[in-house]
């Protein structure tokens, strides 16, 4: 947080800001995600740009107070391109003892904290482990500290909508959420429509709500708040005129395959088994029944890829998602797909692994498994999505070249890039070209191995077509007829056949461009996937401070842009930060003899700027 | 093609490779003459398998077809059903593919009521494998995964399929043309999950587990041909029957005019009554006759026609798909 200058507003004394950042933590069942929400719609409002990250338990409501059932949401904010949710908080929001002891060691120094005093019982304290109350001890010394009894007044706030104490104090986020609209100025219009619309049926509710987001705010008005407590101003971004809304990486997924099924002409079969942190992409499409998609929830992962399949077999483009485990169990079929030559869409939301891992937590960690993972020769194109919105384009391209090639295609997402989210300038959907399918119906000279001599797919004739009927199946097929063939030379050619194909569709997508930098120099940092946001603010970071840094960002995993190996070989030194211990590394050495070295992050969170910054410094100076 | 199609029409070119008197051949063929009885575009039949012997028939019918992984047929073929509900599914499996491997599938499609024809071919052994014993065979059965004999119990499809909610039930035999054609005729013309399983003789890997019902002469006394709403005899003279003990509540076999019984005495098919296909699906030899025939039949609504009529539903109170609306839902803002 870097203070431009002190001014006055409304009266009041203001910080003016590039950038802040808020993180609002509680018990899970403490509505953080619901505040955060509401307050980055205010802030999208407002006109800075944005990025949020919501970081819950993977317990839905954890008992009360423990440390393991806090859930955060982080939201930054600026006047000037922000790609991340911020490397450290500048302005914590703590409900309870175990959200203050969980989340103090990323609040800079002289950070604000807001607690709920009447939150720090000593049964809460204990729980969370504190051995004397931290907000007496003088152990929150070196920040600034805003406690303030919000329970008690929030209690008195709601008191005339005849609420039970348990419900009134559920108000507390809204408060709390009041005030923090107050300290950096934001309107309370869109949040206290939002509260009526979605109690429309419980108008008590409805309005106990607003009528503690207003107390809330009335509170930073009104009190005399103590010395270095005031609001903060931080200007509106300079962004490019249009239209905008804020998107999560998750829906942006959807909305992108739903765009995909229309720009190929297709309906879509949509089948999934429930886990995290995949399902929303089964909730979001399960509500767009208008649209030309049919969603399934299976019987478990295996039934649901294979009903995808079974789909893309009839004709529509069958779709699947999981997470790591979930597409462990989907491998089979998948190489079925990729042994009968049908379109599949597979989404990968990664999480924390290997097992059950960090199933709320993100990774980056199923690459290997998305290019390697699968029995036999089945080489298939991966492609990884960089940022929210770029979840959109990477779904269609993902359906573009399924049914171009005729192939299941990865998408790899994660965690982090699902829940987060950030303004997007929304595109208008005629601009997009279509890639409408046809499927066979000329009966003459109909073989169900026939293929495009372009592309080397294979004819899609769909069961309904007259006098095409045929079968196919995973026993090798005949290079010529189709027929079941177990000869050896056969089996090598469509070996071959199938990798030649898939190795053709480098020649079918963009080569590979600098996001930042020269095309040449002393180093490149290379990411894919998530870490777009914190590799793009470090090397600009570095570029300010003179350094020669460029930044690659790959979307194309397998099959790679024809020009990557010797784009990179033009750079002294290559930089691959990566949520894993190092696979875009071995892929790169393995394709193009590149000797790389990694920056590896596992804990389940996030890079932080600074990390792959200081990362960029030591690869500087080491040479 | 405007002709009626013949049998050689669902003959494909392809060599058929079971072993030589294979009860998979006698089924091949009397689907091979059941199809154009049905008076269907051939185009919209597919058959859909996983993994075994019995797997291998769509290959040799000239429909569309796929021969998929091991246990998998009823979810390829939900997606098929999902992606186009006009077209007549047929699923054919095998003991283990349906039942082993596949088993929480085979649960899944019955429960759910999909609008297919399930058959499973029951030999109760894993043929393509060699000969291991599977999870109908016998208690004792010596397989090369069980040279001291098997010693887990076995599972009943039929009842199986009951309990996983099916609403078509039956029970057939390989050689038993006419009364398979009949069966497979009643399964088709069900809407929802029907589940066919069908007595197969593996003469390589289990010779003859069947004999006692298929052959004519045990046949009468240990086969029971069920009819809806006939009482339930069986016998060469069908002086036999299934009465009801309603003490100890449970199916017994009984002679006419021994100890007082009359035909009043026997129990009526009903193929809607649901506790009574339970204990038809349960009543095995060597004490009780083996029972064929529809077990259970009930009419409710199938699991696609369900999605799809839902679907009417929404789009009836939603204006029309629009990409760019889509896009635009939710909060937006305009930045000048
Ligand atoms: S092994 Fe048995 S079931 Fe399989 S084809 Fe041979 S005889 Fe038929």
């Amino acid at each position: 947080m870097s203070v431009v200058e002190e001014v006055s507003v409304a009266g009041a004394q203001a910080r003016v800001l590039e950038g802040v950042v808020v993180r609002f933590a509680g018990d899970s069942g403490d509505g953080m995600q619901l505040t955060g929400n509401n307050f980055t719609e205010a802030t999208a409002i407002y006109g800075n740009d944005l990025a949020t990250f919501p970081d819950f338990p993977a317990e839905i409501r954890a008992p009360a107070g423990a440390t393991f059932g806090v859930s955060a949401f982080q939201i930054y904010f600026g006047s000037d391109d922000v790609t991340t949710a911020g490397d450290a908080v500048d302005v914590l929001v703590a409900m309870n003892p175990a959200a203050l002891i969980t989340n103090l060691k990323d609040l800079v120094e002289g950070g604000l904290i807001v607690v709920d005093a009447d939150a720090f019982t000593d049964k809460n304290m204990q729980r969370a482990g504190y051995k004397a109350n931290p907000l007496e001890d003088g152990s929150l010394d070196a920040y600034r500290l805003l406690s303030i009894d919000i329970s008690k007044r929030v209690l008195d706030t709601v008191k005339p909508f005849g609420l039970s104490h348990k419900f009134g104090l559920r108000c507390k986020n809204m408060w709390t959420l009041g005030l923090t609209m107050w300290l950096f100025d934001r309107s309370r219009d869109a949040a206290i429509a939002g509260l009526r619309k979605k109690f429309a049926k419980m108008p008590d509710i409805a309005e106990a709500n607003v009528a503690a987001i207003n107390a809330g705010h009335a509170f930073g008005e009104t009190t005399e708040l103590h010395a270095g407590i005031e609001m903060y101003k931080v200007p509106r971004a300079q962004v490019s005129p249009g239209l905008y809304r804020n998107i999560t990486g998750s829906e942006a997924l959807a909305y992108g395959l739903l765009a995909g099924g229309q720009l190929a002409e297709l309906p879509i079969v949509f089948a999934s088994y429930p886990i995290t942190p995949a399902s929303s992409l089964l909730h979001t499409l399960s509500g767009q029944k208008h649209f030309e998609v049919v969603t399934f929830q299976a019987e478990d992962e295996i039934a649901a890829v294979c009903a995808a399949i079974g789909a893309s077999f009839a004709g529509s483009l069958g779709i699947t998602s999981s997470s790591g485990p979930g597409i462990s169990l989907k491998a089979e079929a998948i190489s079925l797909a990729c042994a009968v030559e049908l379109p599949l869409v597979i989404v990968n939301t990664q999480r924390g692994g290997p097992s059950t891992g960090l199933p709320t937590k993100t990774e980056q960690s199923d690459l290997f498994q998305a290019i390697y993972g699968r029995h036999a020769d089945t080489p298939l194109p991966v492609i990884a999505s960089s940022t929210c919105s770029d979840c959109f384009e990477v779904a269609i391209e993902a359906v573009r070249l399924a049914t171009k090639y005729r192939t299941p295609v990865i998408v790899l997402s994660d965690g982090y890039l699902a829940n987060a989210s950030e303004p997007w300038q929304l595109p208008d959907f005629n601009d997009y070209e279509g890639f409408p399918v046809v499927h066979a119906t000329e009966v003459e000279g109909f073989s169900p191995a026939n293929r495009d001599p372009d592309t080397l797919a294979r004819v899609w004739a769909k069961p309904g077509t007259p006098g095409l009927e045929h079968r196919i199946g995973g026993i090798e097929r005949d290079a010529v007829t189709g027929d079941i063939s177990y000869d050896a030379e056969n089996h090598q050619k469509m070996t071959l056949m199938r990798q030649a194909k898939i190795d053709g569709i480098a020649r079918d997508i963009p080569l590979q461009s600098v996001d930042q930098g020269n095309t040449t120099g002393k180093l490149a940092v290379v990411g894919w996937g998530s870490t777009y946001g914190v590799i793009h603010q470090a090397v600009k970071r570095a570029r300010q401070s003179n350094m020669d840094v460029s930044h690659v960002h790959i979307r194309y995993m397998w099959p790679m842009p024809a020009n990557l190996g010797e784009l990179l070989k033009g750079f002294d030194q290559v930089l691959i930060p990566e949520m894993n211990t190092g696979q875009l590394i071995d892929i790169l050495r393995a394709e193009y003899a590149i000797d790389a070295k990694g920056v590896s992050k596992v804990s389940g969170q996030p890079f932080k700027i600074r990390e792959i910054e200081a990362a960029i410094k030591s690869q500087m100076e080491s040479k | 093609m405007n002709a009626p199609l013949t049998m050689k029409d669902y003959e494909t070119d392809q060599e058929v490779r079971w072993c030589p008197g294979c009860g998979d051949y006698a089924i091949l063929k009397t689907l091979h003459k059941f199809m154009p009885t049905l008076g269907l575009p051939r185009e919209n039949s597919v058959f859909i398998s996983g993994i075994g012997c019995s797997s291998r028939f769509p290959y040799y019918m000239n429909t569309y077809g796929f021969h998929t992984i091991h246990g998998r047929a009823p979810s390829l073929a939900t997606g098929v059903k999902l992606a186009n509900p006009e077209l007549d599914v047929w699923v054919v499996t095998g003991d283990g593919d349906g039942l082993s491997i596949g088993g929480n599938h085979m649960l899944h499609v019955l429960r759910r009521n999909v609008d297919l024809q399930i058959l499973l071919f029951n030999n109760e052994i894993y043929g393509l494998t060699k000969g291991q014993y599977s999870p109908t065979s016998k208690v004792g059965t010596r397989s090369p995964s069980t040279p001291d004999g098997s010693v887990d119990r076995p599972l009943d499809p039929c009842s199986f399929a009951l309990g996983a909610g099916a609403q078509f039930v039956a029970r057939s035999i390989d050689t038993e043309m006419k009364h398979l054609t009949e069966m497979l005729g009643r399964s088709h013309s069900h809407k929802g999950a029907s589940f066919l399983e069908i007595l197969q003789n593996c003469p390589v890997y289990n010779d003859g587990i069947f004999e006692q019902v298929k052959n004519k002469k045990t046949a009468a006394d240990s086969r029971l041909v069920l009819q809806h709403g006939e009482p339930m005899l069986f016998g060469k003279e069908l002086d036999k029957g299934i009465r009801l003990n309603t003490s100890l509540l449970q199916l017994e076999v009984v002679t006419l005019g021994e100890d007082g019984i009359t035909l009043a005495d026997i129990l009526v098919h009903n193929e809607s009554n649901k506790v009574l296909a339970q204990m038809l699906a349960g009543m095995h030899g060597p004490d009780f006759p083996e029972p064929v025939g529809v077990i259970f039949c009930a009419d409710v609504s199938g699991y696609i026609e369900d999605v799809y009529a839902q679907r009417i539903k929404v789009r009836e109170a939603r204006p029309p798909a629009d990409m760019n609306a889509l896009l635009r839902s939710g909060h937006t803002w305009q930045v000048d």
